[in-house]
This record gives C-alpha cells, structure tokens and sequence, in this order.
C-alpha cells in the first residue's frame, strides 16, 4: 500500500545552544488531515523543534521539505506564508478588540483605504461559523471565556483571511492546559472539523488522555533525540510513559497504597463559614496535621479561590480561621506565612518565580521574607541550605547560580517548593503543583508531598488531575460551582468515578 | 466527520460597568453637568450666549490639536512629554521665519509642520528601534526643543505679519450670531480626520492592537514597527500644527510658550476616559475633556472673585477622580 506523501517532513534535523545539543538528528513527519502528538518530558526538544519549524531558531542541520519541496523558513511570517500557523500556550490576541477584528486585523477588507466594517463582521461571523462556533464577533476578545479566545486564536491561525494559500499545518502548543472539560470537547470538535478539512495538525499536551482521545499518530522525543514514531493506537499508555521518561514508573506505582494509610495528627487549621462574594460560598474544612487534603473540581469551581482565602491572598468577608486552636485573622499573606502557612500559586511564572533572579536567590527568598531584613540569613548557611534542597529535589540542572527563567517548569516549581520548604511550613497549600510539568518530576513532586505529609506537614493539594489527587489525598473536598459540594474520607471504594458524579450532579451519594 | 454541538457562549459580563465608552459617557455627562451648573449660576452675567461656548473652541483650539495627537500616542500605551516645547518651538521658528527672515506664512506652515512631524518621527525611531522608554525619549525632546527656541532668540518675536493677522482676525460665522476662529475651526477638523483615521483605516485599528498588546499584534504579522514610529510622527505633527494655531491666537514667538502644556493635553485626554495603560479610548472623549479643562477656566473667570491658579487646583481634583475610576474599571475587567 502506497503511503500519501507527507506535508511536512523534517529530516535530520540539528540544533545547538551554545555548545549544547538540544535536537540530533531528528526527522519529523506529518500527513495532511492527521493530528500528531509531539511527545516528550521538558527539555526533550518539543518546543526547540516547534521554533525551529516557525522560523524563530535557524536551522543548524538537516532540512525542511514541504510537499516534498525543500524550503527554508526563517521567520515566523515566512513560516505563515509558507501555510504553518502556531497557537500558542498564552492566548496572542488583542483583549480590547472585538472577535472579528482579531481574526481579519491585517486583512481587513477596505475600499480607498477604508474599512468595510460590516464585510469584515460578515466574513469574521462566516469563519467562526464555519469551524463550528456560535459567538457574537462584535464583542470584544476578552469578554470571552479563556477557552473561547483559544479557539478564536486557532479561526485566526485557519482563516486563509490572508492571501497565502491557506493553512496547511497547524501547531497547537499546549491549548488544553487552561481548559475545563468542555471546553476540551470544543477545541477537539474544532480540531475535528479542521482535520476533515486536511489540515495536518501537531499536538502538543502533557494530558495523555487528550492524546489517546484526538491524536491519530505521535512522536516521542527524548533528550533531543527521536526514540519513537508510533501510530497511537499501536502504543499503550504505559508503553508511552516509558520511552518518554526511559524508565518504569514503578516509584509512582507504589504511591497507591498511600490513601490507606492513617492520617491521626492533631487539628490544624479549622476553617468555618470561610467564604467570599464573588469567589467561594462559605464553607467548612479542616486540616490535620500530616493530612493530605485534595481539593477536586473543574477549573472555576472556586479550587483556587479556596487556597487563596487559607493563605490570606483574598480577604474572606465570612467566618473565621483557627490555626493550631487559636483564631487567626488573615488579612494578607504576610499574616499565613507568620503562621507557618504556605502556598505555591497555579501561576509560577507570574505569582510565584522571579526568573532574573538565580535559583539561589529564589530559593532564599522567602526564609529572607520570614526572618526580615534586619536580618540576613549567613552566607555559609546559604549556600548549605540551598546546595541541601538542589540535591534533595534534584533540581537540574544542579547549579545555584543559573537564572530561574532558564530552568524547565517542572524545575521552576521544584525551586518554589524548595523557597517554602526552607521555611519550614505546617501548612503548604499547593494549587495545580503539577500542571504543564512532565510525567518524571511530576511524579517526584508526587512523591516529596508524601513524604512531607510522613513528616507531619499539612498539605491542601489542588489538581485538575482526578488521579493525582485521589493518589495522595487522605480526605478529598470536591468542589462545584463555587461551593464545597462534598468532603469524603479517601480510600479504596473512592474512586474518579465518584468523585465525577458529585462535581457532575452536587449530589453526595 | 464529527459534528460539533453548537455551544452559544454568552460573553461573561454585558454589564454597562464593562463598556468600554463609558468613561466618554461619563466625561460628557459631567461636562453637561457643569455647564448647566454655570448656566444656572451666571445666567445673568450671559453664560447662556452661545459664544460663551463657541469661545472655548476658540480658547482651546490649538489645546485639542495638541491632545488628539497625544490620544494616538496613549492608545498605543506610550507617552508624549515633547509636546509643549514643540508647540514653542513651532510659535518661535514661525515668528523668526515670518518676521526675521520674511517668508510668508503660505511657506513657513508647511516648514514648521514638517520639522514637527520628523521630531515626532525620529523619537518614535529611537523609542522603537532602541526598546528605549518613550518617557525618557520625549523627555529628551522636551529639553531638546525648549533649548532650541533659545537659540532662534532669547527674546519673544512679535508678529505683525498681515497675513496672520488677518486669519486671527477672521470669524467663521455660525447660524444664532455666533462664530469661530479659523483654529477653532483647524482643531475640529483635525479632530474628525482623527476620529475617522482611529476607527476607520487599518492604520487606526493597528494603533488599538499595539495598545491592546503589543507582543500580540507582532505574532499576528502586523507591521508594530512602522506603526509605533508612525504614531509619535503624528503626535509631532499635531504639536506642530498646535503651534501653528497658538502662534494665530497669541501673534507671538516666545522660548516660554506652552511651557507644561503636554502635561493639560495629557490630562485632557485622561479626563476624556483614554487609559493610560493603552488599548482603550477615544478621540471624542479627548474633545470633552478639553472642553472641561476650558469649561473650568471660564467658570473661574465667571465667578470673578477666584484666581486663575483654581484652575490646576480644579484639574487636578478632576484627574484624581478620572484615574480612580479608570482603575476601578480596569481592576473588575481584569478578574
């Protein structure tokens, strides 16, 4: 059986930084109408493959063939031309403009130089509805849900709004990470449709569920090596895991027997009628120390506004907080951390690293903060302090004095679990630990919240990841629509499925 | 093929709160309101003669040329500081030429609006292409400027040109007895060729996406480069041409001319409900907020008993209040 000719095949494929080799010899092969998973752990070599595709790292190997043409591309408006359009994690859009314009801007349509606003709503209304979307374009971008955006970002990428030849390949970069459930549905019935179309696209997610479920073909790389092209359902998932990571993930295996085990330290934190308008309905939860408390529910569902009130981010206008027995007034985080609270925000780039600052002075910030600056904590125990929790978390790569920002995100979350860790918290509230980080240090993150929680830490544990959370949980809250539908006590006949209903239904049994 | 179920996505809030005209509504609205207060309160003194309003036009006519330049700016999140000592330098370098070098205005104008316009181009290229912060750049301008019209002449250059006297002498008279001056006249239609370029021409809507969010109109392939420059090109020219207009209403060049009038321009379009923080404005809400700031004068002068300096005391309270609803529209927008 002939195979069709790919549409985009890269062979061979070379790229170093400064020294380093961070793709060798990679060759890439997409087929019009296929949706094809890039796989690998953070620092495989997704992304550098991705910018070296668009333009945005020149080539240092190897070639780029087109429909067999041999092209070279070195700007991301060359790669457009060239019909490969990227989406991007971070939505690129103009929140202050409404949907249609963020579509056309650049092409719209104009006669003596002025605009045809209601050809370019027409046009803009014909490509949203004919990916399949219903969704007033006079309104502006950001009086959309996230996961709108996000598709509207994807009907600009398709549009052939341009006079290119329309698109041919289309990269999506991790779309899914801020998305619900729903919203999932509606960027894979998009992908769907484009698929149909012919349009090749290229997936790259870290939930190997959304890879079963939407990819046809995939790609795993490996420390910028290619160790594997498979049609999806040639492989199985723990097969994946395996030739992503090159080992077995039997340390994450043996983290099932947790739930069972006991959690009997004393009251904690003891939060009652804790609420905010706007964020969280008043609700009732306690923390016991060395207890795992798992937070479920859907993106929205008030998970992290729960967190923020506990550490004080958000100011509560309901109910009290007791800490260690004794009533607590949370006004600001200042207020947590005193107390021996921390938390490690779902924004680390944003809320939580400061990526000019080394890993040292990232890591330090915090035990700084808590001592004040009166009084600086000695530069030998310092460095002993910080060299401890490199090589306890193992963070890579090892070296204190490289800039934050250039570490891996599953390394940037290790350095702010190290700058709390080194204030020794009762109390660590991690929202979404593991989001967007590959499966290896998602497991050792796994593994260091148990041992914490041995130690007689507290943890309240946000995920989206059902799995995760009724890994490691002793007690799950699940929460639905801004309100604590239900707290139920972890153990074997607790199982996603459950936990499903209840944030589904609300209903408790 | 799948079919996709067919969502409709209601936009999160349509709540008046979050449009984004509001600001101007609420501008005018109070603009309205202290008229009728002024009317109700000078009645007798004539505040109801229609020329009492035509003569803010007229009072502030090369104010608003100065600011629509300044809204282009802001929307795209920048800044202009260079404006007042343009505005000098283009009343002193009319002045020299008309009656130093004896050019006639018919040349001088489109001299003064070219240097205006390029002063205006250059900052834009150093701000763009240096990744320099466009307030030190036109800072720089400012210095620059006000330095320059010390070296045309330390001292202020009467005009007694005919030909300027004439265009300041002449009313454009309006139906109800009432007229506007030639600037007056310059400045609306300045102001409408803004309004059209903002909301009508690719060029307008790219000022808009810059001030939205400028790493995102870059990935969308538009050309943020030569739009930036082009923006304080036109700041420049506008600066100019509102020297040109003052140079009408004082028939002077002097060093010390609009010295801080960046800062009423910039004001004048806060007040018109333009965020600083770029993306979000309009020219027409420019137009009212230099309208208040003339509106204060006259109220000032009306009242007869207060001194001038009411006036910055009256602006300032004003642009306090603005900032503080500005931010506490943008704080309910941005959650």
């Amino acid at each position: 059986m002939a195979e069709p000719r790919p549409v985009l095949e890269m062979t061979g494929i070379v790229k170093e930084f400064a020294g380093t080799r961070a793709l060798s010899g990679v060759d890439f092969r997409l087929f019009p109408g296929e949706v094809h998973a890039l796989l690998g752990e953070n620092g495989a070599g997704k992304s550098t493959l991705v910018k070296v595709l668009t333009g945005v790292h020149p080539l240092d190997g190897g070639t780029v063939a087109m429909d067999g043409q041999t092209v070279h591309i070195t700007s991301p408006l060359q790669a457009q031309q060239a019909g490969i359009s990227t989406v991007y994690q971070e939505v690129n859009l103009c929140q202050n403009l409404s949907v249609a314009e963020n579509i056309l801007i650049g092409h719209e349509p104009v006669r003596h130089g002025r605009i045809l606003w209601k050809e370019l709503r027409r046009r803009a209304a014909e490509l949203v509805t004919r990916l399949g979307l219903d969704i007033d374009v006079s309104a502006t971008v950001g009086s959309y849900p996230l996961a709108v955006q996000q598709l509207v970002a994807i009907i600009r990428a398709v549009g052939d709004a341009g006079t290119g030849p329309g698109t041919r390949v289309l990269i999506l970069d991790e779309p899914t990470s801020s998305l619900d459930r729903g919203e999932v549905e509606q960027l894979f019935a998009l992908m769907r449709r484009l698929k149909a179309q012919g349009v090749a696209i290229v997936f790259i997610s870290h939930f190997l569920d959304q890879i079963y479920e939407i990819c046809d073909r995939m790609t795993v790389l490996r420390n910028g090596v290619l160790v594997g092209e498979h049609p999806v359902a040639g492989l199985g998932r723990v097969d994946l895991v395996k030739l992503m990571i090159g080992k077995d993930l039997d340390e994450l295996e043996e983290l099932g027997e947790h739930h069972t085990r006991h959690a009997a330290g004393d009251l904690l934190l003891h939060a009652e009628g804790l609420g905010r308008t706007g964020g969280i309905a008043p609700f009732d939860l306690d923390v016991h120390a060395g207890e795992v408390v798992g937070l479920a529910g859907l993106l929205g569902s008030g998970r992290t506004e729960l967190a923020r009130l506990l550490f004080g981010a958000d100011r509560s206008d309901t109910g009290r907080v007791d800490l260690d027995g004794r009533r607590v007034t949370l006004r600001a985080p200042n207020d947590a951390i005193g107390r021996g609270v921390a938390f490690l925000s779902e924004n680390r780039r944003t809320e939580g690293l400061v990526p000019d600052l080394t890993v040292r002075e990232n890591i330090l910030l915090a035990l700084q903060a808590a001592r004040g600056w009166t009084r600086p904590v000695p530069a030998s125990q310092r460095d002993e302090l910080v060299a401890k929790y490199i090589a306890a978390l193992d963070i890579r790569p090892a070296d204190p004095e490289v800039r934050a920002g250039a570490l891996s995100g599953g390394n940037q979350q290790k350095v702010l679990l190290a700058r709390w860790l080194l204030t020794q918290p009762k109390l660590l509230v991690l929202d979404e630990p593991t989001r967007g980080i590959d499966v290896g240090a998602k497991a050792e993150i796994q593994k260091l919240v148990v041992s914490l929680s041995e130690e007689g830490m507290a943890v309240v544990y946000i995920s989206a990841e059902l799995e995760e959370v009724l890994r490691l949980s002793h007690t799950v809250a699940v929460l639905r629509d801004r309100r604590l539908a239900a707290r139920i006590v972890n153990g074997p006949d607790v199982t996603p499925g459950r936990i499903l209903e209840i944030i589904a239904s609300g209903e408790h049994r | 093929m799948t079919t996709i179920s067919r969502v409709h996505w209601k936009t999160r809030r349509t709540r008046m709160s979050q449009d984004r005209r509001l600001p101007v509504l609420v501008t005018a609205g109070l603009f309205v309101l202290m008229f009728g207060f002024g009317a109700f309160r000078y009645q007798a003194y004539g505040f109801l003669d229609g020329q009492v309003f035509m003569n803010l036009f007229i009072d502030n006519g090369y104010l608003l040329v100065a600011a629509v330049g300044a809204t282009f700016v802001i929307i795209t999140g920048g800044i202009d500081l260079s404006v007042g000592s343009l505005i000098g330098f283009t009343t002193m370098l009319t002045a020299w030429l008309v009656e130093k070098q004896g050019l006639p205005l018919a040349a001088v104008a489109p001299i003064a609006l070219a240097v205006g316009a390029f002063a205006g181009y250059l900052m834009g290229y150093v701000i763009h292409h240096f990744e320099i912060e466009p307030f030190i750049v036109t800072l720089a301008g400012l210095f620059f400027f006000r330095g320059l019209c010390l070296v045309i002449s330390k001292e202020s250059i009467s005009i007694s040109d005919p030909t300027v006297d004439r265009l300041a002498q002449t009313h454009v008279p309006l139906p109800g007895g009432s007229f506007l001056s030639i600037a007056a006249v310059v400045s609306l239609a300045v102001l409408a060729v803004a309004f059209y370029v903002l909301h009508h021409t690719r060029f307008g809507r790219r000022v808009y996406a810059i001030g939205g969010n400028e790493q995102s109109a870059l990935l969308m392939g538009l050309p943020v480069a030569g739009t930036k420059i082009a923006v304080y090109t036109v700041s420049g020219f506008c600066s100019a041409l509102s020297g040109l207009l003052f140079t009408l209403y004082i028939q002077s060049g002097d060093p010390l001319h609009a010295v801080g009038l960046e800062l009423d321009a910039i004001a004048a379009v806060v007040v018109g409900g333009t965020l600083l923080t770029g993306g979000s404005g309009y020219v027409i809400g420019t137009l009212f907020g230099v309208l208040i700031l003339g509106l204060i004068k006259t109220l000032i002068q009306f009242e007869g008993t207060l001194s001038s300096w009411w006036t910055k005391i009256a602006t300032g309270v004003l642009l306090f209040a603005f900032i503080l609803i500005q931010r506490a529209m943008t704080a309910r927008r941005g959650t």
